[in-house]
């Protein structure tokens, strides 16, 4: 006899049935029993989409790419975000911003065309952990089907949030507060509302 | 249009009998696909299908449509005439074997007496016995038709197994039949008139439970329900005998199994269960009343025993082949046979025996 090494091996039993085991019948009226008890029992099916099963704050789902508080858009097509992507899911055009744009764009350049192809996206988030600009966020929106291979991959047109101030995308619940304690760090002064006073007095307090 | 048929003097019942009952067949084998994975699903702690319709009835119409839509294949190498052929007798079988099965008792309307049976053969019995062996070359037939190994081996597990549980069905029937006395369907309902007569339960299947028992594990075995379900297990053989089917031919093969799971039934609550009798039924006295109600208790007992073969269906795994055969050949045939004896010394010693 072998010794055994471990304490997890099963004694397996080589006994005759019984005569009652042998009926089989018992056994299978013990197991219809079984079976008619799950037939009153509460169902454990989830009726989406009335139903959601509940997600956490932090929840991994379709990006959006931020505006500040006048509307300029935040990303600088640096791609940063594109190169963090282990999926190689996102690409970017850069482009430089013309007289007349300052209100669209925080910096001269911006990202013309800007795709996200969700299906190689993994949902990581590695791309917001990148982002310097506090740009793009991940949302607890889910990415609907489409019925083309194309459709998916998605632009500045599903990725910008809109302009309109009640329709912005809510990211607070993103940041945790170490994450938001973090980022106020003088470091980061810059991706906060732009303010021309401001930065000439900290640049004088730089000095 | 009743006055022509009064007075045409044609019997024209039977005939209307048929049509009604091949509706209803059609349309309780499509209703117990629905209720199969309803079923299947509060069994198994979830809703099943309910989002066509409320509560998910217009399942089946959704079914039928989309078995309708699909393109008819038939591969070139099967043989022609018999790929057709074979799911056109399993379908035929399946729904012949209602034509001697009473359906309640005789309704009287103005003197004249409707029989609820298509035909009142007096060897009812033995044409059921027949008609299911017959269901057996649907089978065959399929899978060799389909000119495919799986297929083919599909097919011969299933008519091996199909013929051996005849055996012992055919054992059981005939031990059965030493007390009816009687081959015909609508005498074998009569016997059981009321519940409680002459001190015992008039039911058959208090008379004799070992019969019942022996009967109902071969109808399962006859109807390749789970746990003898080898031939068209998807896991075993991918689909056995209907790999090569598509739309409506394999649309007649699921029917067909679906229409003899009813006509089973049926024909259990019949010789075990009283078919249409019910406790009380001499106490009502308006005759079309009781007719009625025998309708209705016979489906009832009917839906029932389908309630019950699901059952069994989600409990038990599956018998290996040489469980099956074992079972069949060595556990039920010398079981059926015992009983047959012992029933036969019982009768003679109680008197019953001419």
């Amino acid at each position: 006899m072998m010794q055994s090494l471990t304490n997890r091996s099963k004694q397996v039993s080589k006994k005759e049935m019984t005569f009652m085991e042998k009926l089989y019948l018992p056994a299978i009226l013990g197991g219809m029993r079984i079976t008619l008890s799950h037939l009153f029992k509460k169902k454990v099916t989830v009726s989406y989409p009335e139903q959601k099963r509940p997600i956490s704050e932090v929840y991994r789902g379709q990006h959006v790419l931020k505006r500040d508080e006048n509307g300029a858009e935040r990303c600088t097509a640096c791609g940063l975000c594109a190169v963090a992507c282990p999926a190689e899911a996102i690409t970017m055009t850069a482009a430089e911003r013309k007289k007349g744009e300052e209100g669209l764009y925080r910096e001269e350049k911006y990202a013309a065309v800007y795709e996200i192809n969700m299906l190689r996206c993994i949902f990581c988030g590695l791309c917001e952990e990148a982002c310097p600009k506090e740009a793009i966020f991940l949302t607890d929106r889910i990415v609907p089907t489409e019925f083309e291979r194309g459709d998916f991959v998605y632009g500045k047109d599903k990725l910008v949030e809109p302009m309109d101030k009640n329709l912005r995308v809510d990211v607070t619940k993103r940041q945790t507060q170490s994450v938001l304690e973090f980022k106020q760090h003088p470091q980061y002064a810059h991706n906060k509302l732009w303010d021309p006073n401001k930065a000439i007095k900290s640049k004088k307090s730089a000095h | 249009m009743t006055t022509l048929i009064m007075t045409s003097g044609f019997d024209w019942w039977p005939y209307i009998l048929v049509v009604i009952l091949f509706l209803i067949s059609l349309g309780v084998a499509a209703y117990a696909t629905y209720a199969e994975r309803k079923v299947a699903a509060f069994l198994q702690d979830r809703l099943g299908p309910n989002r066509a319709g409320p509560f998910g009835i217009l399942q089946p119409i959704a079914d039928g449509v989309k078995m309708f839509m699909k393109e008819e294949i038939i591969p070139n190498v099967s043989n022609k005439t018999l790929f057709i052929l074979g799911p056109a007798i399993a379908m035929l079988t399946a729904l012949l074997t209602g034509a001697v099965i009473p359906w309640g008792p005789d309704v009287v309307v103005d003197g004249k007496v409707y029989r609820l049976q298509v035909t009142d053969v007096n060897i009812g019995v033995l044409y059921l016995l027949g008609v299911v062996s017959i269901g057996v070359y649907g089978i065959m037939i399929g899978g060799w038709a389909s000119n495919n190994k799986y297929a083919l081996l599909g097919a011969l597990r299933a008519s091996s197994q199909m013929i051996s549980y005849e055996v012992a069905m055919g054992v059981s029937i005939v031990t059965l039949i030493m007390f009816t006395g009687t081959l015909s369907t609508a005498e074998i309902a009569q016997q059981q008139h009321g519940f409680w007569a002459d001190g015992y339960f008039t039911w058959n299947f208090f008379k004799n439970p070992l019969v019942f028992l022996i009967f109902f594990i071969c109808a399962l075995a006859e109807t390749n329900r789970t746990p003898f379900d080898l031939p068209e297990c998807e896991t075993e053989l991918v689909g056995g005998y209907h790999t090569e089917y598509s739309s409506m031919k394999l649309g007649f093969y699921l029917f067909a199994e679906y229409v003899n799971m009813f006509i089973s039934s049926a024909v259990i609550s019949l010789f075990f269960f009283g078919g249409y009798n019910f406790p009380f039924m001499d106490q009502i006295d308006n005759q079309l009343l009781v007719s009625l109600i025998g309708v209705g208790v016979m489906f009832a007992k009917t839906v029932f025993f389908i309630f019950v073969f699901m059952w069994i269906r989600w409990t038990i795994p599956r018998f290996r082949y040489d469980q099956l055969m074992n079972l069949g050949w060595k556990v039920l045939i010398p079981l059926s046979l015992v009983n047959l004896a012992i029933t036969g010394l019982v009768m003679y010693f109680t008197g019953n025996l001419e």
